[in-house]
């Protein structure tokens, strides 16, 4: 379970810290707490995977790397066949399945931009199904602060 | 960008993200022999250019709660949809939002964000309230609920990055 701090740790830390040589003590200065609890509020929350990870958020776009959002109508007797193949791509970082007649929705990224048109073609000839590439055209900017 | 052998390793040398340590920095240049003082200069400057969009955390939505999580799609005209856009983001339960190509006949909707709420029918209340705010109730739209999630790998540098 988690406490209010927890919320406030959460909350606070989704909008992203600065960087200095004490970040965490940065960071309970700013909450009220001290640099010690923060550290282990932190290691608990991760541990107890509420959180996934504490570290940098890349751009892969400025990065040098290829990023799409793939979409695909499975039909319902070879989705777990299709959600194999499509998986086994390094390449695919999440799949969902969605509510939709285009039922699987995946993000592909790449280290090159010109490898996403291989993968989703190998995907395609794997797959024998069509995929629909559905990269960012443009990016709408938010400050990431969902309630805890 | 162009990315040099030392901002690799740099970043190769934080993607399982930071030590939980006072001074994270410091056991980053530890391992990489460098002086802390450049791994906060150099990270620094991929913030700026860029690159790295923020340190943060990623929360598991489903464990804070979030049980209904939707990709909310509508079809905007080309001249409207940045202002629609920047109106969506605005709003607190909205936590992703892109402009993305139509593909029709298969796909015809252009504006996508993602919705987060406690269940489906707060969601489709929020898809509601998003619609009067940003101006756009009489576009064509549809809500993707989220049914289950076969792979998440989270946001990595070594093949890739966030999506």
């Amino acid at each position: 379970m988690i406490d209010d701090v927890d919320k406030a740790l959460i909350d606070r830390l989704q909008s992203g810290i600065r960087i200095s040589e004490t970040p965490f003590a940065a960071i309970a200065d700013e909450l009220g707490l001290d640099e010690t609890e923060v550290i282990h509020r932190l290691q608990h929350l991760l541990d107890g995977r509420i959180l996934s990870r504490f570290g940098p958020m890349y751009d892969a776009v400025r990065l040098g790397g290829g990023l799409t959002l793939a979409a695909m109508c499975v039909p319902e007797e070879r989705f777990d066949e299709v959600v194999e193949r499509v998986n086994a791509h390094v390449e695919v970082a999440h799949n969902y399945r969605r509510d939709h007649h285009l039922n699987m929705w995946f993000v592909l990224a790449t280290e090159r931009p010109e490898q996403i048109e291989t993968v989703l073609g190998e995907i395609e000839a794997e797959t024998g199904l069509a995929v629909l590439d559905l990269p960012k055209e443009e990016e709408y900017f938010l400050d990431l602060r969902l309630k805890a | 960008m162009d990315m040099t052998d030392q901002d690799r390793m740099l970043l190769a040398a934080i993607d399982d993200g930071l030590p939980l340590v006072e001074r994270p920095f410091a056991e980053i240049a530890d391992r990489l022999g460098w002086e802390e003082a450049r791994v906060i200069s150099r990270l620094q400057a991929l913030i700026d250019e860029g690159a790295i969009k923020r340190f943060g955390v990623v929360v598991r939505h489903r464990k804070l709660g979030y049980r209904a999580n939707a990709m909310v799609v509508f079809d905007i005209s080309d001249e409207a949809v940045s202002a629609a856009g920047d109106k969506l983001a605005a709003l607190p339960f909205v936590t992703l939002c892109y402009r993305r190509p139509r593909r029709p006949p298969a796909w015809p909707y252009n504006l996508f964000c993602m919705i987060h709420g406690r269940d489906e029918d707060e969601v489709r209340t929020q898809v509601d309230e998003a619609a009067v705010a940003a101006g756009i109730v009489d576009a064509p739209r549809d809500i993707l609920f989220s049914r289950r999630c076969f792979k998440q790998r989270g946001a990595r540098y070594r093949k890739e990055a966030a999506a």
